[in-house]
This record gives C-alpha cells, structure tokens and sequence, in this order.
C-alpha cells in the first residue's frame, strides 16, 4: 500500500500536468482570437485560430497532404538510414583513429552547431533542383551528432567492461562488437534520435526555400498565393507532425533498451 | 623462498618477486615491492592489506592486465604474458554486461569458444543454479541487486571453468549481512567444485572465514609482511565466526594490519595537509 501510494500520486500529478499543458494552449489560443477579432493584431498578419482549423480540412482534401507527408516522411527516413550508417561508421572510426579524432572532432562539432541549412545553394548547384538536394541537405545537418555521440559512446564505455573482455582474452574485433559497441548503444540511439530531429527540421526548411517537394513546399505554396489560414494551417501541421515523431522516437528508444 | 610459507612443488599459480612502480605528479611510486607466494590445487589463498597498498595492482598483474610490472607470475609452470585462459577474474566493480540477460551474460565465455547454443543454456543454467540465481535466467542486470549481479559476475567466471578463481574484492560494495550469506556461497562453490581461489580482500573476516592461507601486505610498499595458516575445519559456514579460534585468528591479523593501516591513513591525512587546496 505504501508503495502504490507515491505511484498514484505521480499519476495524479501527471494528469495534472497534462491537463495543465492543454489548458495553456487553448487559453493561449483563445486570447489570439479574442485579440485578433478585436483587431488588436491584424488579421492580414495573422490570422485567428478559428479560421486555421477551418483550413485544416481545406489543405486536407485539396492540396494533398498526405502525399506530400508521405513525400517528406521518406526523404527523413533516407537521410535517416544515412545519417546511422555514415555517422555510427564515422564515430567508429575516429574513435579507432585517434589522429583523425584529433583532427575532425572540432570542425565535426562546429558543424553541428552551425546554420548548415544555409549552404541550400551549393547543394542547389551540386544535386539540382530535386529530392537530392533536400535530403543530403539534411543528411549533412544532422551527421554531426551521430557522429558525436558514438565517440562519446564508445569513449565512455566502463573501463571495469574494457577489463572483462581482456580477462576473457578478446580479440580487437570481439572486442568492439561484444564490447564497446553494446556498450555505446544507448548513447548512440541519442545521437540518432537528434540526428533525426535535425534532418526533419532541415528538410522541411530546404523544401520552403527552394519550393519543392513535400510539407516545405505546401506552406511556401500557400503563402505565395497569400492564402494565410492554409499557411497557418499547413505550418501547424508540420509541428504536429514533428511532435509526433519526437514522442514516437522517445517511446522507440524506450522500446529498444529494456533496462540499464 | 620463506615468504612462500610451506608450499608443496606442484603448486598451480607462482608469483615471483612482483616489482611494480608507478609514475605520478608527486614522483614514482612503488605500489608493490617483491612479493611472491605459490597456491597449490584446491586452496583458498587470501591478499589482505589496508586500502591503497597494492592489492588491486597486484590483481591485475596476476590477471594479465598489467605488463609493466618486474617479477614472473606462472600458472601450471608456464609462465604468463597476458590475461591467461586458465586464470578466471571478478572484478571489483559492478561487472555485468547490462544490455544482457542473466543467461547470457553468464554464457558470454561459452559463446566465445563457440559452444552449441542448447549446451551453452545448459551449462549457463548449472553455474546460475550454482550461484543461486535459478529463476532469474531472463531478468536483466538492471533489474537485480548489488549483490545478485555480482553473483551474475561470479557465475559468468566460473562458466569459463579457470583452473584459478582471482577475486578483487567481490563484495566490497555489499552490505554485511549479504556479505557473509554471498561469502556462505563462495566458500560452498569452492568446495564442490575444488575450485583453486585467490581472494583479494581488505575484510579479516571476510579473510578468515573462507581462507586456508592468509598472505597480509604491508602499506607502501606492499610487501608481504606476514602469511598466516588458517586452521579452522571445513566444510566452514559463516557460523564459524562466532568460534573462539576465529576471534583468535582476527586479532592476530588485524593486530598486523593495524600498524599498516594507521600508516596508511598518516599518508593520507599529511598528503592532504600537503597538498591542500593545490592538489591537482
Ligand atoms: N594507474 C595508476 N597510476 C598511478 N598510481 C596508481 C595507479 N593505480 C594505482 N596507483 C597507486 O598505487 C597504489 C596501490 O593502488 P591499488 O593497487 O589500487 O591499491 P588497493 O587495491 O590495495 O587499494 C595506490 O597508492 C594508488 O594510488
Ligand atoms: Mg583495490
């Protein structure tokens, strides 16, 4: 009993929260509305939340969301395939070669943090103007904290397990793949769950500013032909898409490691 | 050799005059200074010493893991230069792999030498069973206690079947009570397998309840200052401590030990009065 206690406590508090969560949203929500049918914000720049829920159903049936989600969605999960591949290699690498390292890890770090997104023209000029483009802009985006995490990973594996594997006479290659990369694995499944985040934010960004493609497009689309409720509408479909994949992400890394 | 006590020529583990130093901020340092004994077949021989005196040092030399080291450590007459198969290691720290079962974390050594996958769960099973952890085949390391996983350690060494058992402090991060019960099953596993054993260990009841030989270690350097016969009758349970000739033989270790101790702790208390504040 007295163990089930703070556990129904934490639940209560949850609901609680969650319900305080959607309650801000919706308070929120109704201000903008009460400001914008007051003109207290101008409807040519925003327009209120009721009319971008109408325009919900209208981008639904007529601009084909889905299919332009669809289209988004595999050019994510491309560079995503990618960005695991390259960047568990890379990280592996540089771990296994301490001079390249040395010589990367900065410049790798820097990437990561800088507006890479920025570079659209180049790739423009490289891939053309086609998927390509998008999805290596994202591949090169989100790379960095693949790459990242897996030297943290690896790095960060117990000397006392680097021991066990000695004492049982290892080879190198044993070693690592019965060592060092279990080891790393959960800090690896970080780096690739932001590595996604990343590629989807730069994907739907190179989308808007070259006008092709998927989701990216759509908003640009919209906005063109000045329909500002489909824009709106469009733009919180993609952040609800994105949540979405964020908590999906999180309950499959959950998924993937039973325990520590 | 008289440090060696009365070892018989067939002895299964020699270590030879063990010379190892280190480099530090503060100058070398000598962490174990010429020490050397032989364990025979079948024995529980126990290292004690005061923290900080060499024995894990001497742990990892006996293991393979250190090659710095001056001195020979053979194991059936053959000299070592690495981690050997016949030495098995329980490490200090909590050891167990946690992205595996309990299962397969003991038949981790079975799998490298590419037994059958149903022979592998068999003989997996039998050193769990040994251990006592039969029914918790499918859990994982996280969802165990201290001093369940390393049992879960322990196990997974003893399925590599070593002719050596090496122990550095297994239960140093375990409460007493489980101490003394995990201590019951180390003592038993040891008898029914004929296991040879070197414990390492910094607990004289710990020592004295399980050991025949006890080696005890001066304080920087660590020397062998002493190796004490441990005459007590076997099979042995913790129960034994409560004997008069156990208390006889704890006070005879720890009023060695003791000396070492104070100096260890005089060490340490001038190196912080030296270094305080400025130490790196
Ligand atoms: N890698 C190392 N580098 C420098 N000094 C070390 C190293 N390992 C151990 N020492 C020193 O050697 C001495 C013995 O250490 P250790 O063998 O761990 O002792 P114990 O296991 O008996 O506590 C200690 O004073 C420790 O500070
Ligand atoms: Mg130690």
């Amino acid at each position: 009993m007295t163990a089930a206690a703070p556990a129904k406590l934490s639940n209560l508090g949850n609901f609680t929260a969650r319900v305080v969560g959607i309650g801000a949203l919706v308070l929120f929500l109704l201000v903008a509305e009460i400001l914008i049918q007051t003109g207290a914000i101008s409807r040519f720049i925003v327009p209120p939340p009721s009319e971008i829920i109408g325009s919900f159903y209208r981008i639904i049936t007529q601009e084909h969301v889905f299919s332009r989600f669809l289209l988004t969605a595999g050019e994510c999960l491309t560079a995503g395939v990618m960005i695991t591949v390259f960047g568990i290699a890379g990280g592996v690498l540089m771990h296994r070669f301490k001079l390249l390292q040395q010589a990367c890890e900065t410049w790798v770090a820097a990437m990561a943090s800088a507006p890479v997104v920025l570079m659209y023209p180049l790739f423009m000029v490289i891939f053309g103007r086609n998927v390509w483009t998008i999805i290596m802009m994202g591949f090169v985006a989100a790379l960095p904290p693949v790459i990242l995490k897996t030297i943290e990973g690896i790095a960060g594996t117990r000397k006392v397990l680097v021991n066990v594997g000695r004492s049982f006479n290892l080879s190198p290659a044993q070693q690592f793949w019965k060592i060092l990369f279990p080891a790393a694995l959960p800090t690896i499944f970080v780096g690739v769950r932001l590595g996604l985040i990343f590629a989807l934010i730069n994907i739907v960004g190179v989308e808007f500013l070259i006008n092709y493609g998927g989701l990216g497009q759509l908003i640009e689309d919209l906005a063109e032909r000045y329909d500002l409720g489909g824009t709106y509408a469009a733009i919180c479909f993609v952040i609800l898409v994105s949540v979405l994949f964020f908590m999906a992400l999180e309950k499959a890394e959950r998924w993937l490691r039973p325990v520590d | 050799m008289p440090a060696a006590g009365s070892p018989s020529d067939d002895a299964i583990l020699v270590v030879d005059d063990i010379v190892v130093r280190y480099e530090t901020a503060e100058g070398p340092i000598t962490a174990v200074d010429d020490v050397s004994f032989k364990v025979r077949p079948g024995e529980f021989l126990s290292v004690i010493g005061p923290s900080g005196c060499g024995k894990s040092t001497l742990f990892n030399v006996i293991g393979g893991l250190l090659s710095h080291h001056q001195g020979v450590v053979s194991v059936a007459g053959e000299t070592i230069s690495g981690p050997h198969q016949s030495i098995g290691m329980v490490f200090q720290e909590e050891s167990t792999f946690p992205w595996r079962t309990v299962i397969d974390n003991v038949a981790f050594p079975l799998e490298l030498v590419g037994m059958a996958r149903a022979k592998r769960a068999e003989r997996a099973h039998y050193f769990i069973a040994l251990v006592g952890l039969a029914g918790f085949e499918n859990r994982y390391p996280g969802e165990l206690s201290g001093g369940m996983r390393q049992r879960v350690s322990l196990a997974r060494t003893l399925a590599s079947e070593p002719k050596i058992l090496l122990m550095d402090e297994p239960f140093a991060a375990l409460d007493e009570q489980t101490r003394l019960l995990l201590g019951d099953k180390v003592l038993q596993i040891q008898q029914q397998l004929k296991q040879t054993t070197l414990l390492i260990t910094h607990n004289i009841t710990e020592a004295v309840q399980m050991s025949d030989r006890i080696l005890v270690m001066t304080y920087r350097p660590g020397k062998t200052k002493r190796i004490v016969d441990i005459d007590l009758p076997r099979p042995r349970t913790s129960e034994v401590v409560s004997s008069v000739a156990f208390g006889r033989y704890v006070a005879e270790i720890w009023s060695d030990l003791r000396e070492e101790a104070s100096r260890g702790m005089q060490d340490e208390e001038s190196y912080v009065l030296h270094h305080d504040g400025t130490a790196s």
